[in-house]
């Protein structure tokens, strides 16, 4: 199978905090990957890295053939132009309208008239069910369609992959529906190769193609939905079933309670 | 429509610091310096210079004709050599001319008052780096007080 | 004893790498082939922002310094009857220092806290990792504009400054206390000097504009992406900009008229 996205024993760490400890994956081309685990397993870092606003210590992070960390800046801004995110808080301009944020990546890097410019935004503001919406500014929207208004900025530029950084933190049913379908659809219609960052197992299991456990600073699962259904990782299991106890422990590392109860110090 | 009012504002922002601009150049700052363009040196001893200091006018008649640019001791006699430079513009002054070390007012500045002597045919002019020597000294109030003491004693 | 030197050692350190790293910062912002169009409307902007709203502000500041330098430059001078010497006095200590300094110390506390937060807010809710990802250089796009029309607004502002305050003494000198009108300008003139005194305050704020505005830019950066963090570098922007031009300024007049 074809690959858009090789990551091949990544060393990673934040300070002193390893991250990453030999973390290995790839991310089908024309797919949508799912990459989940527990918060604070770095999930988020793992797009960064990929985008290359972090680079790891060691291994290879392959984009298409090229390794991201060996770029330079005007290759790695070349490579960022085929690629883009969509962020957790959508990080809409928030001086700017909707139209205008969404015209903005056309504007930077293409010379196109402004009437195209105005035919793109609109294409892409339909697609995402604003096109009503695009005098507004990013402070009149509700949370669904600031992030629908940037999932139609960060597909401006037609990108071969596109990262999703937590898309169904904080929302309402209705417009996580609308995310789901809208992730699943983009994928479809405009051949994109997709990464979804999620915890929200339901939705992603239900578009995702591909699926990656992240635990413990490494890859603990790998595979189809199906698949991991029948991983026999007791990790995987506690995670896609969302179990309270289970090797990820409910109770942060303590002395035994009946010590700390009557010894009588203050935590 | 709110590019332009941008633009307009920006427009009487920069208009007004130029007005100040030109308050400043106009009405408070002295623009018409005479040490600005080319200038030519000439030197002057003096048996005291008072509180004269660098940058002090030379005015000849009460016009700005330059300014004190250095002030030194001549290491032979130990007297005070001022270095002033006049602008061209005031090119010929006789060598009969004198320098005197005079006060604005009671309290003023102190500054270089240019004397132009007679001219003959046998005065030359005074060039780049020529020196004045008909000099007369700062007045200090203290010697001016004691000498009238002693002239009182003195009847 | 060991730990008081290591904490010397420690702060040295992090200063050093302060200003290497804000050293660096400024360098990508500024250096590289420009881009005169698109460069033009965002500094436009960025002039409007900081240099005309801050404009209000220092035209009413200026006028109460010149008055007040007026009024009290009047009681001190009618007192050995050189009442003609409060033109000169005045003006020479506006442009000299008050001009280029308060006003770098509004800037500070006006434009350069608001920047600060700007752009600390815009690392918070992830726009300039946003602009990053769209392959815009965010020092290019949003540090180098706001860099530039700061540069240039302070020091219009500082002429503003004096030329208002100049007028506020006069107005106090002259309209209200009666010195006389003609005096008040022509000895002025005589003793304000166009290089000496005007041009030396320019390159002054100039110097100021560029701390200051550096500054605010690289505690913006650098912010922690928290509500504790951006309000924090916020504060530190106006300290250390306002510690900084009254540092420089000790300095730069002992260079200039020492």
């Amino acid at each position: 199978m074809d690959h858009l996205v090789e990551i091949n024993d990544v060393h990673f760490a934040r300070g002193n905090t390893p991250i990453y400890e030999g973390v290995s994956l790839v991310v089908p081309r024309g797919k949508v990957t799912a990459i989940m685990g527990p918060s604070g397993c770095g999930k988020t870092t793992l797009l960064r890295l990929i985008g290359g606003q972090l680079k790891p210590q060691s291994g290879t992070v392959k984009f298409a053939g090229t390794n991201i960390p060996d770029l330079g800046r005007s290759d790695l801004y070349e490579a960022r132009k085929r690629m883009s995110m969509l962020f957790q808080s959508g990080a809409l301009f928030s001086d700017m309208t909707v139209f205008d944020n969404v015209a903005f990546p056309i504007r930077e890097h293409t010379n196109l008239p402004p009437n195209i410019i105005a035919t793109i935004v609109k294409m892409k503001l339909e697609a995402v069910g604003l096109r009503g919406a695009g005098r507004l500014f990013p402070a009149q929207l509700s949370g669904g369609m600031a992030r629908r208004a940037a999932l139609a900025r960060s597909i401006a530029l037609d990108p071969e992959l596109i990262m999703y950084d937590e898309p169904f933190a904080g929302q309402d049913p209705i417009s996580m529906g609308m995310l789901v379908k809208l992730i699943r659809e983009l994928n479809h219609t405009l051949g994109l190769t997709s990464i979804v960052v999620s915890h929200d197992i339901h939705e992603v299991m239900s578009i995702a193609d591909h699926v990656i456990i992240l635990a413990n600073k490494q890859v603990v699962g790998q595979g189809s939905p199906a698949e991991l259904e029948a991983h026999g990782n007791a990790l995987v299991q506690q995670f896609l079933h969302g179990d309270a106890d289970g090797p990820v422990p409910f109770h942060y590392a303590a002395q035994p309670y009946h010590e700390d109860l009557l010894g009588g110090k203050n935590a | 429509m709110e590019a332009r009012k941008i633009e307009f504002l920006v427009g009487v922002f920069v208009t007004a610091a130029i007005a100040a601009i030109v308050f400043l150049a106009m009405q408070v700052a002295n623009n018409t310096d005479a040490t600005r363009g080319e200038t030519y040196t000439l030197y002057a001893k003096f048996d005291n210079i008072g509180g004269l200091k660098v940058r002090s006018p030379v005015k000849v008649g009460g016009v700005v004709v330059g300014r004190v640019s250095r002030i030194t001791l001549d290491r032979e006699y130990f007297e005070p050599l001022v270095e002033m430079r006049i602008s061209v513009d005031f090119k010929g002054f006789p060598d009969t001319s004198s320098a005197s070390i005079l006060t604005s007012g009671l309290l003023g500045e102190q500054y270089i008052g240019l004397e132009p002597g007679f001219i003959d045919e046998d005065v030359f002019t005074l060039e780049h780096g020529d020196y004045i020597y008909n000099t007369n000294s700062a007045i200090v109030l203290e010697n001016l007080i004691g000498q009238f003491l002693f002239s009182q004693g003195g009847d | 004893m060991i730990q008081f030197f290591q904490s010397i050692g420690r702060n040295t350190l992090d200063t050093v790498r302060g200003i290497g790293a804000a050293s660096i910062m400024l360098a990508q912002a500024l250096i590289g082939k420009p881009q005169p169009v698109k460069m033009f409307s965002l500094l436009m902007r960025q002039l409007y922002v900081v240099g005309v709203q801050s404009m209000l502000i220092i035209l009413i500041s200026g006028l109460f310094i010149g008055m007040v330098l007026g009024l009290q430059g009047y009681t001190i001078l009618v007192d050995f009857g050189a009442e003609q010497a409060l033109g000169p006095m005045v003006a020479l200590s506006l442009l000299r220092e008050l001009g280029p300094v308060v006003t770098a110390l509004l800037f500070a506390g006006r434009a350069g806290s608001a920047l600060t937060a700007e752009i600390g807010l815009m690392r918070a809710t992830e726009q300039l990792s946003s602009l990053e990802m769209m392959a815009v250089d965010p020092l290019r796009r949003v540090v180098a504009p706001r860099f530039w029309a700061g540069f240039i607004s302070m020091p219009l502002l500082a002429f503003m400054f004096s030329a208002v305050g100049i007028y506020g003494g006069y107005f106090v000198g002259v309209q209200w206390l009666g010195v006389d009108d003609g005096a008040f300008w022509s000895v002025m003139q005589s003793s304000v000097d166009w290089q000496h005194d005007v041009m030396n305050g320019f390159i002054k704020s100039v110097v100021f504009a560029v701390v200051v505005t550096w500054i605010a830019l690289y505690k913006g950066y650098t912010a922690m992406p928290t509500s504790p963090g951006i309000s924090a570098a916020t504060t530190q922007t106006v300290v250390y900009s306002s510690l900084a031009v009254l540092g420089l300024d000790f300095v730069l007049t002992a260079l200039m008229f020492g």
